[in-house]
């Protein structure tokens, strides 16, 4: 199987302190791959790192073979990977279709195009909708993001994060903050939206990470310190020590 | 594939909203066309003029800061070098007797300003908020000293002038008179505006709108934030140009103060005072502005000191300008439920005009002893004569200051009340049915 995301020896300081120390980690194209961890491990730092919002001090990250440490977080999204925010990063003042629109446009080749109506567009409005049935917020299309409930703007987060069509996913704690119902029904929704693609996901309710996760790596103080199946992960004694605990025993 | 966009996609407009869309374009241009039936003089004449033009500019610097939100202190640059190059296209094709006629100067004057804006823009919207507008500060003062270094070009303290009707004549139109300016102001006016309305409807429109909502996100769907901010700047600097230059040909002079600070805090003043969260915003403040000041130069001798004051109550009571002020009402105008905050407004209004009249009072007495002390006290202000040695007309600023102050905040407070209550209801009123 080829590798979708790659990371050889990947290192982070911030000033004296070392958030990521030699992080190495492949995550097969396909495969829907788990990051876990306590607060403060560094995986929101990893996605930075890996999407082109922050680079690494040493080592290196690769997209599907290819070198992307260095590059800026919009040519990483153009080469297909794309992530959603830990703490919902939408366009507040924009309603949900122009959202959604927003994260359409580029991949549908239009670019910085300023002679086309973009209401006008068939194959944005096509996708547009698509995407806003699939996170189930057609009713609310024409309400300003900022204006959505908390659940909702998850959803839109996620939306805009797979609206571009991209093939590699990163989702940061995309359950965060929400009730049992409405975590089961994100679930439900990223298991169907990533049918087919690659995931990278940052999440802390375990039920959900067994429930998804066909890997699993712990991140705990900036190292990798297991990576397996979930039964592997289960049964490892250092993942249990450090973070498991009782929780999974 | 699904064919979603039918059901779940925003309706496309409906014919008889394309008729009415276009109807409105229609019926401005043939108010445009009217005017100077109405209002013949050559005074009204060049009022419109002027409005126009700044119409045009204000536009083209609501696209930095209502639509990419781009604060710069420094539009005037674009607007001034599109005027200096179209007087001397002007000149150049009049010596010359190339066959290009007035109306295309414009067109010249914006290419100068895009061409200005594409040379300076790379490196200024590299950053934006505070850093875009210090760089934006910065480049505008070199612009504008440079302006009175390189007399050549720019023509020192005077300027440089042209004669316009020296070109080549267009259905026997010379240009001369106000009016043929007239026309030529409002056909570029409408042309600019269409324009400018059109490029707000583009994915570069919309994803401006991303960037100055979200500069960070935008870049994780793709797009470079700084190419975006990089293409509205050349787009505001194009359509200040062809403003500038329509300057140009009215005045048939071009000068340093076409580039200076105080012309490139006038556009903001009028943008913002008409609100940058609308695209007619810029409008309704080129006008208002434009009116004022030629209007209230003639009353008062420190109109600037009241345009300033207006400024600021406008960024504290009404961020969202006059178009803000008017589009929140309109919930209440659905439901017609507008008759019930009048009464409130009324009430309010009184004291709030007590208070500024105080104000005003205070202010012209003070000019009288600061600006020029030893002449005679009677004054006039706005038309209105007063003494101001007279201990009376003191005294009476006080009252109307003390007084209407506090009596402004009380109803305001009250009207501020029943305007939630209205809402509320209006609301109520316009989901039940
Ligand atoms: N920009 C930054 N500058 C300095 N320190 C940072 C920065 N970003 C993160 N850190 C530090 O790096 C460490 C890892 O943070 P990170 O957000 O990656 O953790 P996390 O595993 O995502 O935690 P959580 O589960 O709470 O989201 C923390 O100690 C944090 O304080
Ligand atoms: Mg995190």
């Amino acid at each position: 199987m080829s590798t979708a995301i790659e990371l050889r020896g990947v290192e982070k300081s911030f000033g004296v302190t070392k958030v990521i120390q030699n992080v190495s980690l492949t995550v097969a194209q396909g495969e829907r791959h788990a990051l876990i961890g306590p607060n403060g491990a560094g995986k929101s730092t990893l996605f930075n790192l890996i999407s082109g919002y922050m680079t690494p001090s040493a080592g290196s990250i690769l997209l599907r073979d290819q070198t992307i440490s260095g590059l800026r977080p919009y040519q990483i999204n153009r080469r297909g990977l794309s992530r959603s925010f830990q703490v919902t990063n939408v366009f507040a003042n924009m309603t949900v279709w122009e959202n959604l629109r927003c994260a359409v446009l580029w991949a549908t080749g239009h670019r910085y195009a300023f002679w086309k109506n973009v209401d006008k567009l068939p194959e944005v409005r096509q996708r547009t909708a698509e995407i806003l049935q699939d996170i189930h917020l057609v009713g609310r299309r024409d309400v300003p993001a900022g204006l959505l409930t908390y659940a909702e703007q998850r959803a839109l987060e996620i939306g805009i994060t797979i609206a571009g069509g991209a093939d590699v996913i990163l989702l940061d704690e995309p359950t965060a903050g929400m009730s049992h119902a409405e975590t089961e029904r994100a679930v439900e929704l990223i298991r169907r939206l990533t049918e087919g693609r690659t995931l990278l996901i940052v999440e802390h309710d375990m039920s959900v990470v067994f429930g998804l996760a066909d890997r699993i790596s712990v991140l705990v103080y900036g190292q990798i310190i297991a990576s397996g199946t979930p039964e592997e992960i289960r049964g490892n004694p250092k993942v249990k020590e450090a973070y498991l605990g009782e929780e999974a025993a | 594939m699904r064919d979603l966009a039918a059901t779940a996609a925003p309706p496309l407009p409906a014919l008889a909203d394309k008729l009415k869309f276009y109807a409105i374009w229609v019926v401005v241009a043939l108010v445009l066309l009217l005017l100077p039936k109405l209002f013949a003089t050559g005074g009204s004449l060049t009022t419109f003029s002027l409005i126009g033009i700044s119409i045009i500019f204000a536009l083209s610097y609501n696209i930095l800061l209502g639509q990419t939100g781009m604060l710069s202190f420094g539009h005037a640059v674009y607007y001034g070098l599109g005027g200096f190059l179209a007087i001397h296209a002007i000149n150049i094709i009049g010596a010359n007797k190339w066959p290009i006629p007035l109306p295309l100067v414009p067109l010249i004057g914006g290419v100068t300003g895009l061409f200005f804006a594409a040379l300076i823009g790379w490196v200024s919207t590299q950053r934006s908020g505070t850093a875009f507008a210090m760089i934006s500060l910065g480049l505008a003062e070199l612009v504008a000293s440079s302006a009175l270094i390189l007399r050549t070009f720019f023509g020192g303290e005077a300027g440089v002038s042209a004669n316009r009707t020296k070109l080549l004549k267009v259905f026997g139109f010379n240009f001369g008179p106000q009016i043929q300016i007239y026309y030529l102001v409002a056909a570029w006016t409408l042309i600019a505006v269409i324009a400018m309305y059109a490029l707000t409807r583009t994915p570069l429109g919309r994803m401006c709108n991303a960037v100055r909502d979200n500069p960070e996100r935008v870049q994780f769907v793709g797009y470079d934030p700084h190419v975006v901010r990089y293409l509205a700047f050349c787009f505001a600097g194009f359509f200040a140009g062809i403003a500038g230059s329509l300057a140009a040909i009215n005045f048939e002079i071009a000068n340093s103060a076409y580039l200076g600070a105080v012309q490139s805090g006038t556009v903001l003043f009028a943008a913002y005072i008409g609100g940058i969260g609308f695209f007619i915003g810029p409008i309704v403040g080129a006008i208002f502005v434009t009116v004022l000041s030629l209007g209230l130069s003639d009353l008062t001798t420190v109109w600037q000191l009241y345009f300033g004051l207006f400024f600021i109550a406008v960024v504290m009571f009404a961020p969202g300008g006059i178009t803000g002020l008017l589009m929140m009402h309109r919930p209440l105008i659905k439901a017609g439920m507008l008759t019930r905050m009048l009464p409130s407004y009324l009430i309010a209004l009184l004291p709030t005009l007590a208070l500024i009249t105080g104000l005003m009072l205070a202010i012209e007495t003070t000019v009288h002893y600061t600006v020029n002390p030893g002449e005679d006290p009677h004054v006039k202000a706005f038309g209105i004569p007063f003494n101001a040695a007279s201990s009376i007309t003191w005294l009476v600023a006080a009252a109307l200051i003390v007084g209407g102050f506090a009596l402004a905040r009380i109803s305001w407070r009250r009207t501020a009340h029943v305007w939630d209550e209205t809402l509320t209801a209006a609301r109520a009123k316009v989901h039940a049915t």
